[in-house]
């Protein structure tokens, strides 16, 4: 029962995957430096119909920027990204893809109902049918009764709450998610991470999701991919073997301690390499 | 008494003090009452002055040259704001420039406004509009420019057309910002129109308080003094409350 270290596509291979990721590179013009910083190295990664991916990494190594290059925000120095047969080209694809950022994109300006109004309204949902769904979506995470509050009024969690029903409302077949929980505090973050699971077991979307937690990662995945110190390459992909949803007793077995200590093991040379790094920039890369 | 209505209760003692010392001034003749007036002969003037026509025709053509001269400056400086601020490059190039340029006293060049636009309303609509553009743009720059990257990243992801971004996301976070620089321009806009006309001009209020001031009609100058007072008095309660009132969501707890 050790966990294994696949890099193969994920469970349900057999379809076509739902985001295929193909040498995907990503430089920038660093101000003031002689030469380009590469964020990305070479990345290639499938992820299948109803899968659920962690990106785990060491910071700055790149795991927003892929996200952001899936969902269109960003256009990458090479490779290509496609979703449902369509190619990414640095334009996001509202109907296909939804993301959830941290709590504070709620706009403070509008209510909850009226954030998730404006929403609906910029994916292009009639006008009759935005207050149903966004009803619908605060009842899934209960937060229906704060529909007419401010978010400046809500606690970070339930800020949180309301900002996953917001990605959840599209209605869209992806999510990306881009450390939804680092705002919050330990304890919130597993009962909202618990939450989630449930909620996405019932949904059936693709999921690819960024976090600097181990055990957010391993109870939320059915794939972790490590990722390298700048310039970030998929150092290896953890499959997490537990049928979804997961119970919070998933995270007492022993089985949970071996796949976070393994995924730290893989991680901790990273860090070092970043930490190294940050210390010594001349030497970025030169490590062994 | 810590409360409103003590502060209310303390502004209004003022007020009152400010009244009595000027009774007392003007009863005791310590201050001759060809410099100021006691507060009954400035009644009695402005009693006098409401029931004219031609008072009426001045406060016409002065509320329409602040009328004329604001909407300019709101219009230019809205244009201007949200122009620059469509990229940091133009931002960090026109923000130094613009309050550089607001701190040139625009006074100065009065006569060249006289020259440029007559004597009549004309150069007083263009000199208002000038004085009142600076704080409309740079508020406008302040706020357009000072929206949070991560709400319009979160709104591209969602679809949101530029006209979507601009009405739900750039507005309303910029709105607490501008609506300082608006008031503010409206004040400077006001106190410029009425400041030209006492300086050079055929008609309008500042014209006639110029005028009472050449003919020594103290009493009838401080009558059309108060009338400034009370209506720039009221038109701040306005914007104040409309302020207040147009970003409910600020000072929430975030």
């Amino acid at each position: 029962m050790t966990p294994a270290a696949v890099n193969a596509a994920g469970p349900g291979a057999a379809g076509a995957p739902a985001i295929s990721i193909r040498n995907v590179t990503q430089r920038y013009a660093a101000s003031g430096a002689a030469s380009d910083t590469l964020a990305l190295d070479n990345v290639s990664l499938d992820v299948a119909r109803g899968e659920f991916v962690c990106l785990l990494g060491p910071s700055g190594c790149g795991k927003s920027t892929l996200l952001n290059i899936v969902g269109g925000l960003f256009k990458p120095t090479s490779g290509e990204v496609t979703v449902g047969g369509r190619k990414v080209d640095g334009a996001p694809l509202p109907d296909e893809i939804a993301f959830v950022f941290q709590e504070s994109t709620l706009f403070p300006w509008y209510t909850v109902i009226e954030n998730f109004r404006v929403a609906l309204k910029f994916q292009g949902v009639p006008k009759a049918e935005r207050d149903g769904r966004a009803m619908a979506a605060l009842e899934a995470v209960g937060m229906e009764g704060f529909a007419r509050h401010y978010p400046g009024q809500l606690s970070v969690g339930m800020r949180q709450r309301v900002n996953m029903a917001r990605g959840i409302c599209f209605g869209t077949g992806i999510l990306l998610m881009d450390e939804p929980f680092a705002a919050l505090d330990e304890q919130s973050r597993m009962v909202l991470g618990e939450d989630l699971s449930t909620l996405l077991a019932k949904t059936g979307k693709t999921i690819v999701f960024v976090t600097h937690s181990l055990a957010e990662a391993v109870f939320l995945s059915d794939r972790v991919v490590v990722m390298t110190a700048r310039p970030g390459r998929v150092k290896t992909i953890v499959a997490i073997d537990e049928p979804h949803p997961r119970a919070p007793d998933f995270m007492l077995e022993p089985r949970f301690g071996a796949f976070r200590n393994e995924l730290f093991a893989l991680l901790r040379d990273e860090i070092r390499a970043t930490m190294a790094a940050q210390r010594d920039p001349q030497a970025a890369g030169a490590a062994p | 008494m810590t409360g409103l209505a003590g502060q209310r209760a303390v502004q209004l003692a003022f007020l009152a003090l400010a009244l009595g010392a000027w009774q007392t001034l003007t009863a005791t003749g310590m201050v001759s009452p060809l410099f100021l007036p006691s507060p009954a002969a400035v009644y009695t003037a402005l009693a006098r002055l409401l029931g004219t026509a031609a008072f009426w025709s001045a406060v016409e053509v002065t509320l329409a040259t602040i009328a004329k001269a604001y909407g300019i400056a709101v219009a230019l400086g809205l244009a201007a704001g949200y122009l620059v601020t469509r990229s940091r490059f133009w931002t960090e190039v026109f923000e130094p420039i613009v309050s550089g340029l607001f701190t040139i006293p625009i006074t100065l060049f009065f006569p060249m406004f006289i020259l440029f636009f007559g004597v009549g309303a004309g150069s007083k609509v263009a000199y208002g509009a000038t004085y009142g553009f600076f704080p409309v743009a740079l508020s406008a720059i302040a706020g357009l420019s000072g929206v949070d990257e991560r709400y319009l990243r979160a709104a591209r992801s969602m679809g949101a057309s530029r006209l979507d971004t601009f009405r739900h996301v750039l507005a309303p976070s910029a709105l607490p910002t501008l609506l300082t620089g608006l008031r503010v321009g409206f004040f400077i806009c006001f106190a410029s129109v009425l400041g030209g006309e006492a300086l050079s001009s055929i008609a309008g209020v500042g014209r006639n308080i110029a005028l009472s001031a050449e003919l020594m009609e103290s009493a009838r100058m401080y009558a059309w003094i108060a009338v400034v007072v009370a209506a720039a008095v009221s038109l701040n309660f306005a914007l104040s409350w409309i302020e207040s009132r147009a970003s409910t969501w600020e000072g929430l707890s975030r």
